[in-house]
């Protein structure tokens, strides 16, 4: 984790990048995706480059692997890969260098690979592309790749489809093959981002073992700060094209220097540990209470054939007082987002009952259930396909309320307030989607869900798409707004950061079922359950028990 | 794979079974009847209609006429044409080989230089080549497919004498050549829609295939553009397109109505009008359940070609 920060000779340097500038067509919002940007990779380290979304990080790995879109143009600089000049390089010469010198793997491992080939196959090509050797030798050394990077069984999974695999095993295959050549440089873009956290430690370990094994120099690009405090030997910090900070990644995490990292650093989610302190304790009785719901998926023919069935959501019970938060935290496929779809009825269960204000709410038809409408609300997790784009903000947040009998203009007045409530101007009323950044679209969510004045939020994954610095602002909206209004809370959420900060309680699922349920203070300090210790421990960047103080609620 | 091959298929029996009870339905509540025209014709009396009609058995009631209908088609008697009395399915059977013919080589045509140009289009998005491909596919689609004939008829025909105007041989020629010389200007014609349609979607298939992460990858990998083009980015674009050539099949075998009109082409598309206009009804059913079940079929067929080709659903 040591930074060497004596003079760097320029063998020691396996990647350099200095001035590098990419134009951005025109009609973009800036002229450049990157500007005049300078870095080194030091053979042998890991250099993690975080900025958030439109920083530019993604069109810095692009450009070093010559995979720019023609659109995009560099303009100036110079990357120096092993000595070599590869800007203005042929794009012959270019792609010699590919796959041999410098390799890449990225974010979402379940549509990087070719679904209509092999596992085998495809690590096989990379080395028939460079002329590696014989197919026999190829095969063998696809096979010992298989081995290296852990996945079970090589002989079999060489002739696997990648569909059988899982996402984090198709990112280990994505690593065997990047490493067939044993290039110089690994350029990593967001690799671990689409993965579940535990996969996300396993990948992080992967990388960081496969690195020190080779001597290998690795670029690793990301927006998570815990990513970078994992593995980071040194770190660039990029905001809207520019570097505006770099150095050892002891330096940078500890003590940042520009006043942009020092906000990002600060945003970034932490464990607390600590719960919510609420004046008023939960006497009343529960606005929900959930007692062995059941929902199950069938699946194939029912006629011919045999059918499959999966239990999304098992005998899950749980209590929720009013004015609380309840955080629903697991991994992709733990019924968590089926649980809140049951909630809000877009699912019809197959046993238990949901008692919303003492009234068995599962088994409504949804003609009885559609004045109860209005009182549960969801907020949804992609701003952007959320909200229909061919609709004014004003008349997404009227529709549902009018369509329940309120008069148009009192809706409209409403809408306006709490346009104005959720921080943004009221000239949104007019204006369509498509004119916010995520964030405000975000806060348009929230102000459609709150027209109904409804005593229970659904929140699934709503901070998920955003940006560290504005999901800490979403999350502080959510708060106020619980404190002002006295709304229930059910937060559906996959990283446990972000739960320990909002949440009174947190359920934690597996397999359909809660493993465990408690305050923060057990979840993240005292985990009872095996899963939910394995779950803590995976979080990136973080010690249990070592909770730092919480800047996201300055 | 046995359990959805048994599914589809009980679900195409079904199909069937309803298409035919419509197919027949509509055909018999049409006003007149089958011999609604002797009712025109003074050497025919009304004894004679009504004795046509009990030799027919058009006399009882119209479920019956299905039940015996069905039961029959089921045994493999299709019935016999009104016209000349010749069996059904030898009727079909003898203009099968003239759209075989036609539609078989214009079918070819469309779907290999309709998929070259959209590959190419869409590898070359937004070239000259992109742009004359686009424009020359939009006017062979709002063209009518007979002004096309007229026009090749006009040039090719009378102006130039290359091609014959018409019909499928001279009479007594039955040589293959002959045959090739006829098939030439309508085959070209009929195949202009269709390499227009499929250029379009093997354009917006190429496009989807290329704008996918593997093909990324692919390009990291270092691998030549025409290795990732030919692996990895046409064998994906081809999937959808499978389903499509399915859905082409039962044309290729019904046939084109207007352009064997246009060309005197005898084959199935004019069988239907003519048997139509003669409410030849047993005919009539004949082709509708041939079409049906070749609809069916050609679902059918691209569903399992899918299925063994694409290894998520070969092995799931």
């Amino acid at each position: 984790m040591v930074a060497s920060i004596q003079a760097v000779a320029p063998h020691d340097v396996a990647l350099s990048v200095r001035d590098l500038t990419v134009n951005l067509p025109q009609g973009m919002e800036r002229t450049h995706a990157v500007k005049n940007i300078s870095f080194d990779l030091k053979r042998g380290q890991i250099l993690c480059i975080i900025g958030e979304s439109g920083s530019g990080k993604s069109v810095t790995a692009n450009a070093i692997m010559g995979l720019l879109p023609k659109v995009i143009r560099l303009s100036s600089g110079v990357i120096q890969l092993e000595g070599m000049n590869i800007i203005g390089m042929s794009p012959d010469k270019l792609r010699n260098l590919r796959g041999r010198v410098v390799s890449m793997i990225f974010q979402d491992p379940l549509s990087a690979l070719n679904p209509l080939m092999t596992v085998g196959a495809q690590i096989d090509e990379v080395m028939a592309a460079h002329g590696f050797g014989t197919p026999q030798a190829c095969r063998n050394r696809a096979i010992e790749l298989l081995t290296e990077v852990g996945l079970p069984d090589p002989e079999l999974m060489y002739h696997q489809y990648p569909f059988r695999l899982s996402g984090g095993q198709r990112q280990r295959v994505m690593i065997a093959m990047a490493l067939a050549l044993e290039p110089t440089v690994l350029i990593a873009d967001e690799p671990t981002t689409a993965l579940d956290v535990t996969t996300q430690a396993q990948i992080l370990q992967l990388i960081r073992d496969i690195q020190r094994r080779k001597g290998m120099s690795v670029m690793f690009i990301t927006h998570d700060f815990g990513v970078v405090a994992e593995i980071a030997d040194s770190v660039v910090v990029m905001e809207k094209g520019h570097v505006v900070e770099q150095g050892s990644a002891e330096q940078v995490l500890k003590s940042p220097k520009h006043p942009y990292t020092q906000r990002l650093i600060a945003a970034v989610p932490h464990l607390t540990g600590e719960d919510r302190s609420r004046p008023e304790a939960a006497s009343k009785e529960p606005i929900l209470k959930v007692e062995g719901l059941v929902k199950t998926y069938r699946g194939g023919s029912a006629l011919f054939g045999a059918q499959r069935t999966v239990t999304a959501v098992n005998e899950v019970s749980f209590e929720l007082a009013p004015g609380r938060t309840l955080g629903v935290v697991g991994e992709s496929g733990s019924g968590k987002s089926s649980l809140g779809r049951l909630l809000i009825k877009l699912l019809d269960s197959d046993g238990g009952g949901i008692l919303f204000e003492g009234c068995d709410i599962a088994k409504l038809s949804e003609a009885k259930f559609r004045p109860l409408r209005p009182r549960i609300q969801m907020i949804f997790q992609d701003p952007f396909a959320s909200l229909n784009p061919r609709s004014t903000v004003g008349h997404i947040m009227t529709v549902g309320p009018m369509a329940h009998g309120m008069p148009y203009v009192q809706a409209r007045d409403e809408a306006r307030a709490l346009l104005a409530h959720v921080g943004l101007d009221a000239g949104a009323f007019g204006r369509y989607p498509h004119e916010f950044s995520g964030g405000q679209r975000q806060r348009i969510g929230i102000a459609r869900a709150l027209m109904f004045k409804p005593k229970l939020l659904i929140a699934d994954e709503a901070v998920s798409a955003l940006d560290v610095s504005i999901q800490a602002q979403i999350l502080q909206l959510l708060d106020q707004i619980q404190r002002e209004t006295g709304v229930s809370m059910v937060f559906i959420t996959h990283d446990l950061r972000v739960a320990s900060q909002i949440c009174d309680e947190i359920a934690v699922m597996q397999k359909g079922r809660i493993v465990e349920r408690g305050p923060p203070s057990q979840i993240f300090l005292n985990p009872q359950a095996a899963y939910t210790r394995q779950l803590v421990a995976a979080i990136p960047g973080e010690r249990p028990g070592n909770a730092r103080p919480v800047a996201a609620n300055a | 794979m046995r359990g959805f091959l048994l599914n589809r298929l009980s679900q195409s029996l079904v199909l069937l079974v309803i298409v035919s009870i419509i197919g027949f339905g509509i055909l018999n509540l049409l006003p007149g009847g089958p011999l609604a025209q002797f009712g025109l014709d003074p050497g025919m009396t009304q004894q004679d209609i009504e004795r046509l009609k009990g030799l027919l058995g058009l006399d009882r009631p119209i479920w019956i006429q299905y039940l015996d209908w069905a039961w029959r088609l089921v045994r493999g008697d299709w019935g016999h044409s009104f016209r000349d009395g010749a069996p059904v399915l030898e009727v079909i059977g003898s203009h099968l080989f003239a759209t075989l013919l036609l539609m078989g080589s214009s079918t070819v045509i469309a779907i290999s230089i309709g998929a070259w140009i959209g590959i190419r289009g869409a590898t070359r998005r937004y070239s000259l080549f992109d742009y004359l491909a686009t424009v020359g596919a939009m006017v062979a689609l709002s063209v009518p497919t007979f002004w096309f004939g007229l026009v090749g008829i006009y040039v090719f025909s009378l102006k130039l004498g290359w091609l014959p105007a018409g019909n499928m041989s001279e009479i007594g020629d039955g040589s293959i050549l002959g045959y090739l010389h006829h098939l030439i200007l309508p085959s070209i014609v009929l195949s202009l829609v269709h390499v227009a349609i499929w250029s379009r979607y093997m354009r917006t298939a190429t496009l989807d295939a290329i704008s996918q992460d593997f093909v990324k990858t692919a390009r990291a990998k270092g691998l030549s553009e025409r290795r990732i083009l030919m692996k990895h980015v046409v064998g994906n674009a081809l999937l959808p397109m499978i389903t499509l050539a399915g859905m082409q099949l039962p044309s290729v075998l019904t046939g084109a109505l207007v352009t064997e009109t246009v060309f005197t082409w005898p084959g199935m598309g004019r069988l239907f009008l003519d048997s139509l206009g003669y409410s030849d009804y047993p005919v009539v059913m004949g082709l509708l359940m041939f079409s049906a079940i070749l609809v069916l079929l050609g679902n059918l067929i691209a569903d399992i070609v899918v299925a063994i080709v694409d290894p998520r659903i070969r092995l799931a």
